[in-house]
């Protein structure tokens, strides 16, 4: 039972994990001993704070210990080695695989060599499942609900993996309206949203008609990385901002989210308003993750 | 032609790329005919291929359906029309072609195969199932 993408997360999956992250964050030490004597091996290609250190940490609180790395030079692919072969030999030494890496599709790849489970912590511009899960979280923390809300995504829908995740997650709901705000050369792919199961619709950069009426403002960085064009880049930099001005004309319980790590497109000083949600959804990342893993070895979804 | 497979209903210019995907498993020494823009009523301009003495497999067959999905195969033996088979598009081409986005995993790793989903024949989309990128026709038939 991988976690690939979350078009395959079911509405009853997801619940569950709400649940069971609930009563983690309530008390952390109620997963201790879940699961003993599993090893999580933490395949990190590509570099990463939050989603290395919250599965680790989501890990150990479980009771599991934790082998890997957090960088292709720490491992033989520096040598040459295959993504392949080096999964092969951690699918041996451990019970379940976390990998993060640089190209798409390298998750599914993993899978498809893997005996063991695994989980897709971000691969190129295409998924960040288990980052789904933590927002969706987040959301019902806050709203007690995530179905008839209105969403607006905005910043980088090209190359972001966790607003096409969040998208396909959302699928299982059933949101009131869904904004896509970004410049036109980091406007959402036709591939993601033509397999979403409702409408969205595209605002350019005319956030300013829909922030009243926005519930969830869900904002991502330009991801540099995975630009081919440096020129491409320094053109969309500083495209979008999000201020004070701006956070106080949305709904007073409105909340602004952010996978983070975030560069410039959000005012610092916005982090003061109850608004601002995202190291809420960071430290969301311990329980949620938590939930994933003891559902990993409790049977499946 | 006494034995050996004709494929008509190739959409014009498209013909060398059909014979392009018989040339992978090679030739031999069999007899090649190739006509290109010859008058056709259902595509008004057509290329064929005859190859003698050469049936043309499945695989290949599925092959020349990326380039040419309404093209027709028929198998000869013995001066006869033994076999006619319209060509269509298999769920899923493995291997056959490459992913056009170069940071997907398949034109990364020697163990992963290109693999794309069929979403439709006509116009056809297929869709890398590592990356999701979508590939267009002409990219597909500059791939031959």
């Amino acid at each position: 039972m991988d976690i690939l993408s979350s078009l395959g997360l079911g509405r009853s999956y997801l619940e569950k994990i709400f649940s069971d992250a609930k009563s983690f964050k309530a008390d952390i030490s109620a997963g201790k001993g879940i699961l003993d004597g599993k090893v999580i091996a933490l395949a990190f290609f590509e570099p990463s704070t939050r989603t290395y250190t919250s599965f680790d940490v989501a890990a150990k609180r479980l009771g599991a210990s934790v082998i890997g790395f957090r960088s292709q030079e720490d491992t033989s692919m520096a040598k040459g080695e295959t993504l392949s072969d080096t999964i092969r030999m951690l699918d041996g030494y451990a019970d379940c695989i976390a990998i993060r890496h640089r190209y798409d599709g390298a998750a599914k790849l993993a899978a498809e060599v893997a005996k063991n489970p695994v989980i897709n912590c971000g691969d190129g511009r295409n998924e960040h499942p288990t980052q789904s899960i933590v927002d969706l979280y987040t959301i019902v923390e806050s709203f007690g609900r995530i179905d008839g809300l209105t969403y607006c995504l905005m910043g980088d829908l090209r190359y972001s993996r966790t607003t096409n995740s969040l998208l396909y997650a959302l699928g299982q709901f059933k949101p009131k309206a869904v904004y896509l705000s970004s410049p036109d050369q980091l406007a959402a792919r036709s591939e993601v949203i033509d397999k979403l199961g409702f409408k969205c619709k595209k605002i350019d950069y005319d956030i300013d008609s829909v922030i009243e009426e926005v519930d969830v403002l869900y904002v991502t960085r330009i991801q540099k990385e995975r630009f081919a064009d440096e020129t491409e880049y320094k053109k969309a930099k500083g495209s979008y901002y999000i201020n004070e001005d701006l956070v106080a004309r949305m709904k007073p319980e409105g909340i602004l989210m952010h996978p983070l790590p975030r560069i410039d497109e959000i005012d610092r000083r916005v982090d003061r308003s109850k608004k601002a949600m995202y190291f809420e959804e960071a430290n969301n990342g311990v329980p949620v993750r938590m939930a994933i893993l003891k559902r990993m070895f409790d049977g499946g979804r | 032609m006494r034995n050996g497979t004709v494929i008509d209903h190739i959409p014009a210019g498209k013909g060398l790329k059909a014979l392009a995907i018989l040339g992978k498993k090679g030739v031999g020494s069999a007899k090649v005919a190739i006509l290109v823009n010859a008058e056709s009523r259902k595509l008004g301009r057509k290329d064929m291929v005859k190859v003698e003495g050469r049936r043309v497999g499945e695989d290949e067959a599925s092959l020349i359906a990326l380039i040419a999905p309404e093209a027709t195969i028929c198998i000869v033996d013995e001066y006869k029309v033994a076999e006619k088979h319209t060509l269509s598009l298999p769920k899923t081409i493995k291997g056959a072609i490459r992913c056009t986005y170069t940071r997907c995993i398949s034109n990364n790793d020697s163990e992963a195969e290109s693999e794309f989903r069929v979403l439709s024949s006509s116009p056809m989309i297929i869709e890398c199932t590592y990356c999701v990128t979508r590939i267009s026709e002409f990219e597909v038939a500059s791939q031959f």
